[in-house]
């Protein structure tokens, strides 16, 4: 076959195009500074010595440590456990909002709230709240069932946090997924002689099979990658997110800590692959089809009363752990003394320097979400709408980052960059400052923003662009005029979720802040963990009363100003 | 109205893909060798997978070939990006921009081109009026019906004066009535502007309405470039006279060869031709013969028997077997004639004339 000249001539083309090739060598230097750089370096640290050369005696040396091999079957045990039941409870939740006729509103009103909670929520609160209910002094094992010795620390402990924490997660991937079956398939079961039973175990459950594993190993790296809940919760049950925390701020072992943070990465890495490059692709291929008119939804009492009152209970129960803590904030000590009182968010700001935290935690937060929102556009509209060689890179490395454990990240930061890049000096200037702190914001709040900013591309027509590009429009003018004003809305939730995951977000930047600068996160596990629940609980509620006022305010701006307004008023 | 009016000639163009499924290469586009006249109105024509849009894409700049060169009014233009080149493309689905309204998406390429505001008002208004939709300035996109909409996207093509006007089958999502006030429309439009056009469709009544060349393309090759009337009465092969209306197909040796005249036996029974001077005597060949330009009668050229007789109004609709070869015969105003029934015998009645010798 003759020689390909439209290779050369489409990089003419892109050539001529300098804001574009400007655009992606800097988010290439990005992603590969910022992602795989510190990466790379731990597994570098864990395999090379500077006496000793190319090595393998780190791996032998933690894995001879009984409290990491622990840590090991520890973690891997939570993520199974949490894995499947967050699932289940997914599926169970999802079934009946698809399936199941809801007879009241506020039931309905109560699945809304439950699937919210979790994103505006900092990740550690239900572990507050867990303790505050179940510990020692919690108010149902200590006054209603008058137990005094109750442990809530530990394996139980933890699984049960992050069920809570999880399922939501699931329940709305799987909501998406039954949604997606045509009633039709399930109608021509019935049809054909199968009992409910049936057609839900022959037909819709092996429909769904690959979205359920989906769901699984989500969950399962979310578990494996979750710092803040065994930390608070775990006691002495050590995971590998809170034993590598451990090794660099304990032992001081930070080449140990980078193998450990290697084994962790590996792990988690391993069920990303599998989830994206096997299930994802089962999923669609056996669900593309839309659903080719409205469900029958079950009105059978027999089947619709036990399904929703298990649910409710179990989302009343979810609610009723969230307003645990804001609870908590307000009564003098919990567990012994129930009189209400201000003194602990009076605390909080006269003696804890609470308005620093808060300014500092605002401010970082605030500075890293557009510049999030925006690479997260970026990249969607380079991926879904463009052509170039390095285009598999950039997704690749921008989605890699959500399989990467907080902590893992901070352990590569500061592996990478104390001495500057490589131990060059190069660079060094950013560890400790500000500038570092939200770039970790930024890496971590990346990949959500990404996917949401290319399904939403997805949805638009490719030939919108490509019309603006022939009218005479280049690249940058294009993004501009056509690609953002389309897709606005999933720009500003875009720009909100990467401020809310920013101010609650403390795995990697517990690693990394120094003491210059207070965040609130912090804060709250410093005080959890020294029993000062009054004040964590405190410093929670305000985080919670920020994080859920700016998506109110999201959602007020998107109505207003929002597209899908605009197109609504016109029709 | 157009600046210039530009011609576009494509040398040895190929654009070469990859399989999806197989993962071999082939061609979607095999050498391509065209010259378009400066001001003409030209149909790219064929069943999908042809390879016309991708010559189109090729031409507006989303695609790049893989072999040849492109000039546009003498121009190599092969590495210029889409905003650079001097054409302006209907899309298929309109493609008009959903945030805008009709003047602001008129507007936009004349903004990009730094025009001051003035001439903007005025170049819009203009074309809005050429178009027939003057007074809708206001509207938004979505408030517009589909031919408003394709009027829209042509507006904003044609007030940009580009050398050559691309129509990527811009008329395939309007329904069929639509479709042919459009397509008179676009004709009358295009030639008042007085610019070039290439237009892409697999209608051939469309191409047949629209065009001064038709370029008829089959898997990735261009097997015919001619008028309407030549490929239609002149096909170059058995796939174009099937792709461009309705035909018969007659075959059998040729014999008694006397300069441009001579006989073909169809199904044993003797047929004049004339245009065989290029033929050998003793070959096998093939008769085209649309079925308009047939009737039946008691007395004729080809012995038949009817197998189908279908009354549509305007003309009596026929299936008629000749030995073994299947003839459609379109009769019409069948009311003042005979009108034959399912197993009657008959005579096909043709001129010579309206023979094609393949």
């Amino acid at each position: 076959m003759a020689s390909r000249q439209s290779a050369a001539l489409d990089r003419k083309k892109m050539l001529a195009d300098p804001i574009m090739v400007t655009t992606i060598i800097v988010l290439i230097a990005f992603l590969t500074l910022f992602i795989l750089y510190p990466l790379a370096i731990l597994l570098v640290d864990s395999v090379y010595g500077q006496d000793t050369g190319l090595t393998l005696s780190i791996f032998e040396r933690i894995f001879q440590m009984p409290s990491f091999r622990k840590a090991i079957t520890n973690t891997l045990k939570v993520g199974f456990t949490v894995g499947i039941l967050s699932t289940m409870i997914g599926l169970l939740f999802a079934y009946v909002e698809v399936y199941v006729k809801i007879r009241t509103k506020f039931t309905a009103r109560l699945f809304q709230v439950v699937s919210m909670l979790p994103v505006v929520s900092p990740p550690f609160v239900l572990s507050l709240s867990m303790i505050m209910l179940f510990g020692k002094a919690g108010i149902i094992t200590r006054y209603l069932l008058q137990i005094y010795d109750n442990s809530v620390y530990g394996f139980g402990g933890i699984s049960v946090v992050q069920t809570l924490t999880f399922f939501p997660v699931c329940y709305m991937m799987l909501k998406g997924l039954l949604k997606n079956i045509d009633p039709s398939l399930e109608e021509a079961a019935r049809d054909m002689g199968a009992s409910r039973f049936k057609v839900f175990t022959s037909v819709t459950l092996p429909l769904i099979l690959p979205g359920l594993g989906n769901a699984f190993l989500v969950t399962f790296i979310e578990s494996i990658a979750d710092f803040a809940n065994p930390m608070i919760i775990g006691g002495s049950y050590d995971t590998l997110a809170t034993t590598i925390y451990l090794q660099i701020t304990g032992a001081y072992d930070k080449q140990g800590a980078a193998a450990m943070a290697v084994v962790l990465l590996s792990i988690t890495m391993l069920m990303y692959l599998v989830q994206k490059y096997v299930l994802e692709k089962k999923t669609a291929a056996t669900l593309t089809g839309k659903a080719s008119r409205a469900r029958m939804l079950i009105e059978d009492k027999s089947v619709t009363l036990p399904l929703t009152i298990l649910c409710s209970l179990v989302a009343l129960f979810v609610v009723l752990m969230y307003i645990c803590v804001p609870l908590g904030a307000c009564f003098n000590t919990w567990g012994y003394d129930f009189t209400l009182t201000p003194k602990w968010f009076i605390r909080v700001f006269e003696k804890y320097k609470g308005l620093q935290a808060f300014r500092d935690s605002f401010l970082l937060s605030l500075a890293s979400a557009p510049i999030t929102a925006l690479l997260s556009m970026i990249i969607s509209y380079l991926v879904v709408k463009r052509n170039f060689r390095s285009k598999g890179f950039i997704e690749f490395v921008s989605m890699l980052a959500m399989a990467v454990p907080g902590t893992v990240l901070g352990v590569g930061y500061i592996r990478g960059f104390v001495n500057g890049v490589f131990g060059t000096g190069f660079l060094s200037g950013i560890y400790g400052s500000a500038a570092i702190l939200i770039i970790v914001f930024i890496v971590r709040s990346l990949p959500t923003g990404t996917r949401s900013g290319i399904s939403a591309l997805r949805q638009i027509d490719k030939s919108i662009e490509e019309s603006a590009y022939d009218m005479g429009a280049d690249s940058f003018q294009v993004f501009m005029t056509v690609t953002l004003p389309l897709i606005k809305d999933s720009f500003l939730s875009g720009l909100v979720t990467a401020f809310v995951r920013s101010i609650t977000a403390i795995s990697a930047i517990i690693l990394l802040v120094t003491p210059q600068f207070l965040l609130i996160t912090v804060q709250i596990n410093e005080f959890a963990e020294k029993g000062s629940y009054g004040i964590a609980c405190a410093f929670a509620t305000i985080l919670i009363v920020i994080t859920y006022g700016s998506v109110l305010l999201m959602n007020l701006v998107i109505k207003y100003f929002g597209t899908s307004h605009k197109l609504k008023e016109v029709e | 109205m157009a600046k210039e009016k530009k011609g576009v000639r494509l040398e040895h163009i190929s654009k070469i893909y990859k399989d999806p499924k197989t993962g071999k290469d082939f061609y979607a586009v095999k050498d391509a060798e065209l010259e378009i006249e400066p001001g003409s109105f030209v149909t790219l024509l064929g069943p999908s997978g042809c390879g016309k849009t991708t010559t189109l894409r090729m031409i507006a700049g989303f695609e790049s070939p893989d072999e040849g060169e492109i000039y546009l009014g003498g121009e190599p233009i092969n590495a210029l990006t889409p905003n650079k080149r001097d054409t302006a493309m209907v899309f298929q689905s309109y493609a008009l921009l959903p945030h805008y309204n009709i003047f602001d998406n008129v507007a936009y390429g004349l903004k990009l081109r730094k025009l001051d505001k003035h001439t903007i008002q005025e170049k819009v208004t203009n074309i809005l009026k050429l178009v027939g939709l003057e007074g809708m300035e206001g509207r938004m996109t979505n408030q517009l019906s589909g031919g408003q909409q394709q009027r829209v996207a042509l507006a904003r093509a044609l007030v940009l004066e580009p050398g050559v006007l691309l129509f990527d089958e811009p008329l395939s999502n309007l329904d069929a009535k639509l479709r042919v006030t459009m397509r008179t429309e676009i004709r009358r439009i295009q030639q008042e502007a007085g610019i070039t056009a290439i237009y892409v469709t697999h209608d051939q009544s469309e191409a047949m309405a629209l065009s001064d060349k038709i370029i008829i393309m089959e898997k990735g090759v261009v097997t015919q470039i001619g008028t309407p009337q030549d490929v239609y009465y002149h096909p170059a092969n058995e796939f174009v006279a099937d792709f461009i209306g309705e035909a018969n197909f007659l075959r059998g040796p040729l014999s008694h060869k006397q300069g441009d005249s001579a006989v073909v036996t169809v199904e044993g029974n003797p047929v004049d031709v004339v245009g065989a001077a290029a033929l050998e005597e003793g070959k096998q060949c093939t008769l085209v013969l649309r079925p308009e330009s047939a009737v039946l009668a008691d007395q004729g050229q080809l012995p038949c028997k009817v197998i189908m007789s279908c009354f549509m109004g305007s003309y009596q609709n026929y299936h008629v077997m000749v030995g073994n070869t299947m003839i459609k015969i379109t009769d019409f105003n069948p009311k003042n004639k005979k009108i034959y029934n399912v197993g009657d015998s008959a005579w096909v009645v043709f001129e010579k004339e309206s023979l094609h010798l393949l």
